[in-house]
């Protein structure tokens, strides 16, 4: 007879001293884990629940300005150094870590209508209604000098925004033509212009660098090639874009955000169907800005509220608002990704966290760990019923909520009726045009 | 034994080349060695001549050395070295790695940690819905393969026990066998002579530590029964039916004459459940936290005794229930009634998922093996029969035991333990998953009284048998599983231990709703419910908007776009559409015709008749 018990030395389960590790010896076999799918439902179930407990994105309020804020900028080389301008002239240079502004420039008569920052870092950009581009020291005077700006360039027109290259000495200035300068003429190297109107907006493609696209109020985007010194194509839209932005992760992307309440991605090689149309916003969107990333961005709206969207989603993700807050101007992603901020009529910036419910700071290996099991089972389980339900829920405010179905009410009956009107007539004679589609007037090249 | 290929070697080219790209930086030790290595080797020249077999191309680095340190020569541009190659490796003492690469795992092994089935093959859907599912199916087999992989670490083997040539094993009494284990297992069996008090019914809890046990004339009792330490013992002075560990070792519910109570490991009252009255048998599912008890009065209970309420009463419409147990693979209780039937319940549903005619007669017990493939019912038309419960309910074998067997238990290992009278029996399989073989027991033991509760105890290869004379602990080596999960049931753990894992099992408490027959149906695909959103779309939007729209030729430069060449590229797209039908249909046409053939047959006059 040959005989083995189990039997176990318990020396080897239990920790020899109080300052040990408890011992947990580790056996995958499935049989030993039953209700596997179960059990990672329910944990994917509470993630998912305090992920919307944890969720208090708002971090910090800038104020300051005495009037509302119409634009921001970041600084290319410190995360913490923010840029914005105001509607009665002044500029504010912040630093998020403090929380305080850390410098003041009245630097035009009425509005502040652009900044940028120069890529080095060292100066800046600004127009403003006064018809004059100046150029500002970032650090401000030293003790005993006056604050005046570095350059300044008298135009015959108002710009109304204004945009640095990435890589050279040259910046961008829109109104009623785009004028690309030299940092060192006082006299653009070329203008250009393709109709009569005024321009909104310009932006230089940040990988291919001597791109530029614009949004003029006659409801066109129009891109231009620098080298060329004439527009390339543009493509008319139902209703006027107010700022575009390029995506930094692929080239021939941007988006555009429109007063129609919907924001448009296009792929820039083909402009007669946008590749996304994302809607969720109330009222006319005004500022769009893209994560570092190129997956996501952020849109700031009329309806006071600024929404971030997956770039290849067609809904958002997110949306931010306060109480406080009123219709909100401009908004930017910092460039570590981690936050966003937006300027808003009632003259505060807002800091907020783009990942709502992350927690900020130092994380241990096990919090780190934990966060990232909870994040994929999260992944995994997204589509249940009740675990979807509870990651879309969203608090807001009446307005917003009240508008949302209103317009659902809206858009109901707009489709109705079409489907109604090819119900009545010869087919083939009216076709369905898809939403993607309807949107877009034109492509001119 | 079969190996399975590298999880990376699905997608090695663009591995390949990254890494071939990437150069390391050269250290100044590397270039020493390697030639110098090549030339010192000790290997004997066979294998030396086996490597170069296996990587033929590899050059050789002849060039010279000893200065290369010092001298500034410029040096020779070099192949970079590659890093994980599948061939052997050179080390810094030049010795050869004569197993390069990982270790090679056993088939069967991944098999058993695979969750996907392979089988199964991929639908047609979009590229980049199948890229995406193929990534998951290689991440999947990956994973299997490390965890198969960590198989390595376990510490303890599984106890056996062998005859010599010709001697069978139940013929093995347990003396022997204590005489011939060791100490510590030789303390593992005892017997408790416990006459006064009656039959008794017992439980072990889920570390295998503790065991309770209560007598048919009301003594209840728990120990942790490796040290002997006695926990509490009380006289309830009432008929105990059934006992049971809740969740753990501190709480005990005690099925009595009238009602449910629910006792503290120091034996304090701590409910009495009127709403349970009656109740015959008790049954814990301890991922739910649901106590399911089964009454003389025919009804399935459900009590959630996290939060203290009932989540479903079930009439199960056929009498006094009092066989009872619990499918450990899926929660799902399966109740033995006196028409031969076995139903199976979940507290979802107020009817029985399944209702098996197992016997002739009365079904006098039941049992589920831990991965719940198999089942073991006994009956009053004294037959003992394993079920396949993997959606056939089919039995597998049967077998006539003279007496019937009363009891059944299945051990973690898939042992199969029977009381019939004051005998004990014991089965075994070939391996976990087979079922037991019921030719020849491969043990048997003669207690002082009629068995009337029998139990495996968890992690040790230990029976417990409640019967007329008392308590008695049999030894039966190979029964459990050797290595436990130190996050899912400790037996060593500590009281803090016990604490973090308390509130973390009642976090993850799986609701009651989820119960049902395949555990693993949440992780698939909903069909049912996609179909039928599909259904409500398509109705709402007057359209399909999934349909593909009709081919439009490309305007094409250089007066290629005249009309004739658009008409004639279009009819092109819509030939090969109908093409590719037509050949669809013909693919499916033969297997019909093979299938209305018999095979082998030789073709008859009448066949032209056939339809």
């Amino acid at each position: 007879m040959k005989v083995k018990m189990l039997s176990r030395n318990p020396d080897s389960y239990v920790r020899e001293t109080k300052l040990d590790l408890q011992r947990v010896p580790r056996n995958y076999d499935p049989t030993l884990h039953p209700f596997e799918v179960p059990r990672e439902y329910v944990r994917a179930l509470n993630a998912t629940k305090l992920e919307r407990v944890f969720a208090k994105p708002f971090l910090a309020s800038l104020d300051g300005h005495r009037d509302g804020v119409s634009c921001l900028a970041k600084h290319p080389k410190s995360l913490a150094t923010v840029l914005s301008g105001a509607c009665d002239g002044e500029v504010r240079i912040w630093n998020l870590t403090k929380r305080k502004c850390i410098h003041m420039i009245q630097a035009h008569e009425g509005f502040v209508r652009g900044i940028c920052t120069r890529f080095c870092g060292t100066s800046f950009f600004t127009v403003g209604d006064d018809k004059t581009v100046k150029q500002w020291k970032m650090d401000g005077p030293s003790f005993g000098e006056e604050e005046e700006p570095l350059h300044t360039i008298l135009g015959k027109t108002v710009y109304t925004g204004i945009d640095h290259h990435w890589k050279e000495a040259v910046f961008a200035t829109c109104g009623q033509q785009v004028d690309i300068w030299d940092e060192q003429r006082s006299s653009p190297i070329c203008s250009m212009t393709w109709g009569f109107d005024s321009i909104s907006s310009v932006k230089f493609n940040p990988i291919e660098t001597f791109l530029l696209g614009s949004c003029a109020s006659d409801r066109n985007i129009v891109l231009y090639d620098m080298r060329q010194a004439t527009p390339l194509k543009k493509v008319i839209l139902d209703m006027r874009t107010n700022t575009i932005c390029w995506n930094p992760m692929e080239a021939f992307i941007f988006t555009a955000a429109n007063e129609d309440y919907n924001l448009y991605t296009f792929d820039m090689r083909a402009l007669d169907t946008p590749v996304m149309v994302h809607m969720d916003h109330v009222s006319a969107v005004l500022d769009v800005d893209y994560s570092p990333t190129g997956k996501d961005f952020v849109s700031a709206s009329f309806d006071k509220s600024i929404r971030i969207f997956p770039v290849d989603k067609s809904r958002s993700r997110e949306v931010y608002h306060t109480k406080r807050m009123q219709h909100v101007i401009c908004v930017k992603w910092t460039s570590d990704s981690k936050y966003i901020m937006c300027g808003s009529d009632e003259m505060n910036i807002r800091l907020w966290k783009a990942n709502a419910s992350e927690k900020l700071g130092v994380l241990t290996s096990r919090e780190k760990a934990a966060t990232d099991y909870n994040q994929r089972l999260k992944e995994k389980f997204q589509h249940h019923p009740h675990i979807k339900r509870i990651s879309r829920h969203r608090h807001l405010p009446k307005s917003i909520y009240s508008q949302i179905q209103e317009q659902r009410v809206m858009k109901e009956a707009r489709r109705r009726k079409e489907l109604n009107r090819i119900k009545h007539s010869k087919p083939g004679s009216v076709q369905r045009v898809s939403e993607k589609k309807k949107r877009v007037v034109a492509v001119v090249k | 034994m079969e190996t399975v290929p590298k999880p990376g070697s699905r997608v090695p080219p663009k591995k390949d080349k990254l890494q071939g790209k990437k150069k390391k930086p050269r250290r100044y030790w590397e270039e020493e060695t390697t030639p110098t290595a090549a030339e010192a080797s000790p290997g004997p020249p066979r294998k030396r001549k086996r490597n170069r077999e296996l990587r033929p191309q590899k050059p050789k680095n002849t060039h010279s050395t000893k200065k290369s340190r010092i001298s500034k020569k410029p040096q020779v541009p070099k192949k970079p070295r590659e890093r994980r190659s599948p061939g052997p490796q050179r080390s810094l003492s030049g010795a050869q790695d004569p197993f390069a690469g990982p270790a090679p795992v056993p088939v069967e092994v991944v098999q058993k940690f695979c969750r996907i089935d392979k089988s199964k093959k991929l639908p047609r859907s979009e590229t980049k819905i199948r890229s995406r599912l193929e990534a998951a199916e290689a991440q999947e087999e990956e994973i299997s393969v490390k965890a198969a992989r960590s198989e390595l670490l376990l510490a303890e083997e599984p106890g056996f026990l062998e005859g010599e040539d010709g001697e069978d094993t139940a013929k093995i009494c347990q003396a022997d066998i204590v005489e011939a284990v060791d100490i510590a297992s030789a303390a593992k069996h005892f017997d408790l002579n416990l006459r006064q008090f009656g039959p008794y019914r017992l439980n072990y809890s889920r570390t295998g530590r503790h065991l309770a046990f209560g007598g048919r004339r009301g003594h209840v009792a728990s120990l942790d029964w490796v040290t002997k330490k006695l926990m509490c013992e009380i006289n309830v002075m009432e008929a105990v039916r059934d006992i049971r560990f809740l969740h753990s070792e501190a709480l005990l519910a005690v099925a009595q004459n009238r009602w449910l109570h629910i006792y503290d490991n120091q034996g304090i009252e701590l409910h009495c459940i009127r709403r349970c009255d009656r109740i015959t048998r008790l049954e814990f599912l301890p991922f739910h936290f649901l106590l399911a008890t089964a009454s003389e009065t025919g009804f399935l209970t459900y009590l959630d005794v996290s939060v203290g309420k009932i989540v479903a009463a079930l009439n199960a419409r056929a009498g006094r229930l009092d066989v009872m147990t619990q499918n450990p693979y899926n929660a799902v209780i399966q109740l033995g009634h006196s028409n031969g039937t076995v139903s199976l319940w979940s507290p979802a549903m107020k009817e029985p998922l399944a209702k098996i005619l197992c016997h002739r007669g009365g079904v006098r017990a039941v049992a589920v093996d831990s991965t719940g493939t198999h089942m073991a019912t006994s009956g009053l038309d004294h037959q003992l029969k394993i079920f396949d419960l993997r959606g056939t309910f089919q039995p597998l074998s049967a077998r006539t035991l003279p007496q019937g067997a009363g009891h059944l238990a299945f051990s973690q290992r898939g042992l199969l333990a029977a009381g019939t009278g004051d005998v004990v029996n014991i089965w075994a399989g070939q391996g976990k998953a087979s079922p037991p073989s019921l030719e020849q027991p491969y043990l048997t033991h003669r207690l002082s009284g009629h068995v009337h509760g029998l139990q495996f105890c968890p992690f040790e290869d230990v029976l417990g048998v409640g019967h007329g004379g008392g308590i008695t602990s049999m030894l039966v080596p190979g029964a459990a599983e050797p290595n436990f999960d130190g996050l899912e049931s400790n037996p060593y753990r500590s009281r803090k231990q016990r604490q973090e894992w308390e509130v973390k099992a009642l976090l993850e408490k799986v609701p009651a709703e989820l119960i049902c027959l395949d555990p693993r149906a949440l992780a698939e695909v909903d069909v049912i419910s996609l179909e039928q959103e599909k259904k409500e779309r398509l109705e709402r939007l007057g359209y399909d908007p999934d349909t593909k729209p009709p081919f439009q030729p490309k305007p094409k430069q250089k007066g290629r776009s005249s009309t004739a060449s658009l008409v004639k590229r279009k009819r092109k797209v819509m030939d090969e559409e109908h093409r590719d039908k037509v050949r669809q249909s013909l693919g499916q046409q033969p297997q019909k015709q093979e299938k209305a053939k018999p095979a082998g047959a030789r073709p008859s006059a009448l066949d032209r008749f056939v339809r």
